[in-house]
């Protein structure tokens, strides 16, 4: 038994280390995260969902949709860009810096009309070297960042997302599978009375598409006296029988609250984008 | 110990099994059977979109994770728990006391399944992946859990043979680890949920530990006692197996957390440079299994029971590097939110563990229980359905997986085109399913007819108690007869 021991204790230590590594130091380093600012501005980032989308969070996680859609983006990397915003006093001198550092200078109406777009498809270190040559020539420039990679350029976000987009969310709903598109940005391609059509029919707006419909979501019912005002306006072929109407029910309605809220496209300095 | 006293000791730990052992395998393979159809349900969506739409019990957000957990608690972790409490009797030839305690906490777990499943299916799921059972379901498994981890760690400390086997450390550290991961992922999860994203990287770990480390202890410590029964040679070996072991729980605890993911960069680097390391253990298993079954006397063990378990190490070996894989940031740039996921973590379930305890439960059941399977054909056959089933499962979704992922890294091909292309695979996916679903019936036929049998036995062996005062009247007339009373 005293072998037994032994090995009970040293199991013990060789499995506790992975929850002090990925339960205790992240609990310690992110837990009492607070809101940032965004860069180049005061405003903090990030504010709390409206109430109505905090409750559509929980449609969504009762309705499984993580099970389909990832809320995260990823980035590859940057590429910068230099904007010459100023010429300075000696045009001259800063033309001379620009034919070194090899702007392609073809239009004859150089430097103007300003802002300019000198230089494309640089790294960060280039970009701010050039940027120093012309403000030490007397130029002012810019300097563009976008992110890079495929989820950016399927206009799935701005950015990558990071830890700071999460802060408020309960629960945190992250998915790992892309059966459909992600969602970090869904509020930032379509609206609300779209995510309800596209709810209760995905094929009326979406040809083709194998998402299933959320038709609970949603009560069938005889037109009153009036058509209610939150009627689903549905293509024929989707549409009710005459004399009914499709009306979301609020459970739908704090869905589509929820998904017009997904949007993170704040820079941040750990995600800086400066478009 | 002398030959006599060794067999008529065996016979009384399988006999003090036998009620446990049914309870925690009849609810498995009823579990089993739900949660393949489930699956079939979920995936029946992909050639039908509005199947069962209408219906929110069973949207596939809500069937898919109840499909999963119905194979992980309700079935692997049970049969895991069974097996690994006639191992520890056996290896410690020490019969199980108190049988009541752990046949109430298998009734318990089940209950516990069934209630997350119906908390799941109702909208109440907890939003985590491998941890969706609301709260009162959570509380009943962790509280069955902890009474028959309790009961098979009383057996093992009462153990008569005293050496220790390195099925023995597998088991050990398996009991010990699940209550902890779970706990832990239930009170920072669920009961007082920690803020943003340490909630996903809490859930990553956890899953990563139950679904890789625990799962890989039982499965392996499980198919350490077998090896060496099937190819009649000691475990080639034993200092192997340690390795292994140590390997594995050191390197294994830490797997899981995606490259890329939105968390601070040390946690998935780390965890990819873990899971690199994690080769080494796997590696050791395959090892060890090669070198204990090849060159044995009789070189083609057979069996059913054998072609499970080598079926089960070899999908282990081949799973483990899909994982190993899918942390390397290059490799999970393509594979990363693919269908390459899912038949990663299904070879590791059902590929490998279902398919071990499949045959440690076959193997074991019949010597428990006193009968002979009540149809042995069906297992074999059900070996050859499970195994068609899991491939037809797996590597349409895996091939499928890549190609989805090299579609979705290029921006000029449309998200719904690269979705459209992976519809054939998820349809071929379908129809191993669908054998999966055959195969873990006929399981549970094999596990109830067994149950039947033995009851009907009991219910037999009742009669004859009831029946047995008829004789009376002719056992008092010989009495009197012995005492001269009667005289004919
Ligand atoms: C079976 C997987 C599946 C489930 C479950 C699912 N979706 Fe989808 N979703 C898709 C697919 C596939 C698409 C792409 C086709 C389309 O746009 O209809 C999609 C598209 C979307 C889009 C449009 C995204 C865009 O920008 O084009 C939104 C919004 C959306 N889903 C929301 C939801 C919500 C909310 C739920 C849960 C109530 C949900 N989905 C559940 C598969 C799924």
């Amino acid at each position: 038994m005293k072998n037994g021991a032994l090995i009970f204790l040293a199991v013990f230590v060789a499995l506790g280390g992975s929850w002090c590594g990925f339960v205790l130091a992240p609990e310690l380093q992110l837990g009492g995260a607070k809101q940032t600012t965004i860069l180049n501005s005061s405003d903090v980032y990030p504010v709390g969902r409206p109430g109505e989308a905090t409750q559509g969070s929980s449609v969504y996680r009762a309705n499984g949709c993580a099970v389909c859609h990832t809320e995260q983006v990823r980035q590859t990397g940057i590429t910068c860009e230099v904007v010459l915003t100023d010429a300075g006093k000696t045009p001259a001198a800063v033309t001379k810096v620009c034919v070194d550092i090899g702007v392609n200078m073809t239009d004859r109406t150089w430097p103007l009309p300003l802002p300019k777009t000198i230089l494309t498809g640089l790294t960060k270190e280039e970009a701010d070297a050039a940027s120093g040559k012309i403000t030490t020539a007397g130029g002012k420039v810019e300097i563009h960042i976008a992110a890079t990679g495929p989820d950016i350029a399927r206009g799935w976000g701005m950015r990558q997302s990071v830890a700071e987009d999460y802060l408020y969310d309960q629960p945190v709903q992250l998915g790992s599978l892309r059966a459909g598109p992600d969602l970090a940005n869904a509020g930032a391609r379509a609206d609300a009375n779209w995510q309800l059509l596209h709810l209760y029919a995905p094929k009326s707006v979406m040809k083709g598409s194998t998402m299933p419909p959320f038709r609970y979501l949603f009560e069938v019912r005889k037109i009153g006296r009036e058509p209610s005002p939150d009627a689903l306006k549905l293509p024929p072929e989707f549409a009710p029988h005459a004399g009914y109407e499709v009306v979301p029910t609020p459970e739908a309605m704090e869905l589509a609250a929820y998904l017009s809220s997904l949007r993170a496209t704040a820079p941040l300095y750990s995600a800086p984008i400066a478009p | 110990m002398n030959k006599i006293s060794k067999k008529s000791n065996s016979g009384e730990v399988d006999a003090s099994l036998r009620v446990p052992l049914l309870a925690l395998f009849g609810g498995a393979a009823f579990w089993l059977v739900v949660s393949s159809v489930l699956a079939m349900i979920a995936s029946i969506k992909f050639h039908a979109p509005d199947f069962l739409a209408n219906c929110p019990w069973l949207t596939y957000g809500r069937v898919q994770p109840a499909a999963d957990d119905a194979l992980l608690y309700g079935f692997c972790i049970p049969a895991g728990l069974g097996v690994a409490l006639w191992l520890f009797a056996q290896l410690g030839r020490a019969p199980l006391r108190g049988a009541i305690v752990p046949v109430v906490a298998a009734k318990l777990w089940h209950l516990g399944v069934l209630v997350g499943l119906t908390g799941i299916l109702s909208g109440n799921s907890t939003g985590f992946a491998w941890l969706e059972f609301p709260r009162a379901g959570s509380i009943i498994l962790l509280f069955a859990y902890l009474l028959l981890a309790l009961w098979a760690m009383m057996n093992f400390a009462a153990r008569r043979e005293r050496a220790l086997f390195p099925s023995h450390w597998f088991l050990v550290a398996a009991l010990f680890w699940f209550p902890w991961i779970y706990s832990t992922a239930n009170l920072f999860l669920v009961a007082w949920p920690v803020r943003g994203v340490v909630q996903a990287i809490i859930g990553w770990w956890f899953a990563g530990n139950l679904l890789f480390v625990w799962l890989a202890l039982v499965g392996i410590g499980t198919a350490f006692y077998f090896l060496p029964k099937f190819s009649g040679r000691p475990l080639q070996s034993y200092y192997l197996a340690l390795f292994a072991f140590w390997t594995l729980i050191l390197f294994g605890t830490w797997c899981g957390i995606p490259p890329g993911a939105p968390v601070p960069a040390w946690m998935p680097v780390l965890s990819s440079f873990a899971a690199v390391l994690t080769v080494v253990p796997v590696l050791a298993v395959a090892a060890i299994a090669w070198q204990t079954l090849c060159g044995s006397t009789n070189c083609e063990p057979k069996g059913g029971p054998f072609c499970f378990i080598r079926f089960g190490l070899m999908s282990f070996v081949l799973s483990s590097l899909m994982l190993i894989a899918m942390a390397c940031p290059r490799i999970s740039q393509v594979t990363e939110f693919t269908w390459f996921g899912p038949a990663q973590t299904q070879l590791q379930l059902y590929g490998f563990f279902a398919m071990t305890m499949f045959g440690a439960i076959y193997y074991l059941l019949p010597r428990a229980v006193g009968f002979e399977l009540p149809f042995p054909k069906l297992a074999r056959l059900q070996f050859w359905l499970s195994m068609f089933g899991v491939l037809l499962f797996i590597v349409p979704l895996a091939i499928g997986g890549v190609e989805q992922g090299m579609k979705l890294n290029n921006p000029n091909i449309a998200f719904m085109d690269a979705t459209k292309a992976m519809l054939p695979f998820l349809r071929t996916s379908t129809i191993g399913l669908l054998l999966i679903l055959l195969g873990n019936s006929l399981f549970a036929l094999n596990i109830f007819a067994m149950t039947f049998v033995w009851e009907k036995s009991l219910v037999k062996k009742a009669f004859t108690v009831v029946t047995a005062p008829l004789e009376k009247p002719s056992a008092s007339a010989s009495l009197r007869r012995d005492q001269g009373e009667v005289k004919v």
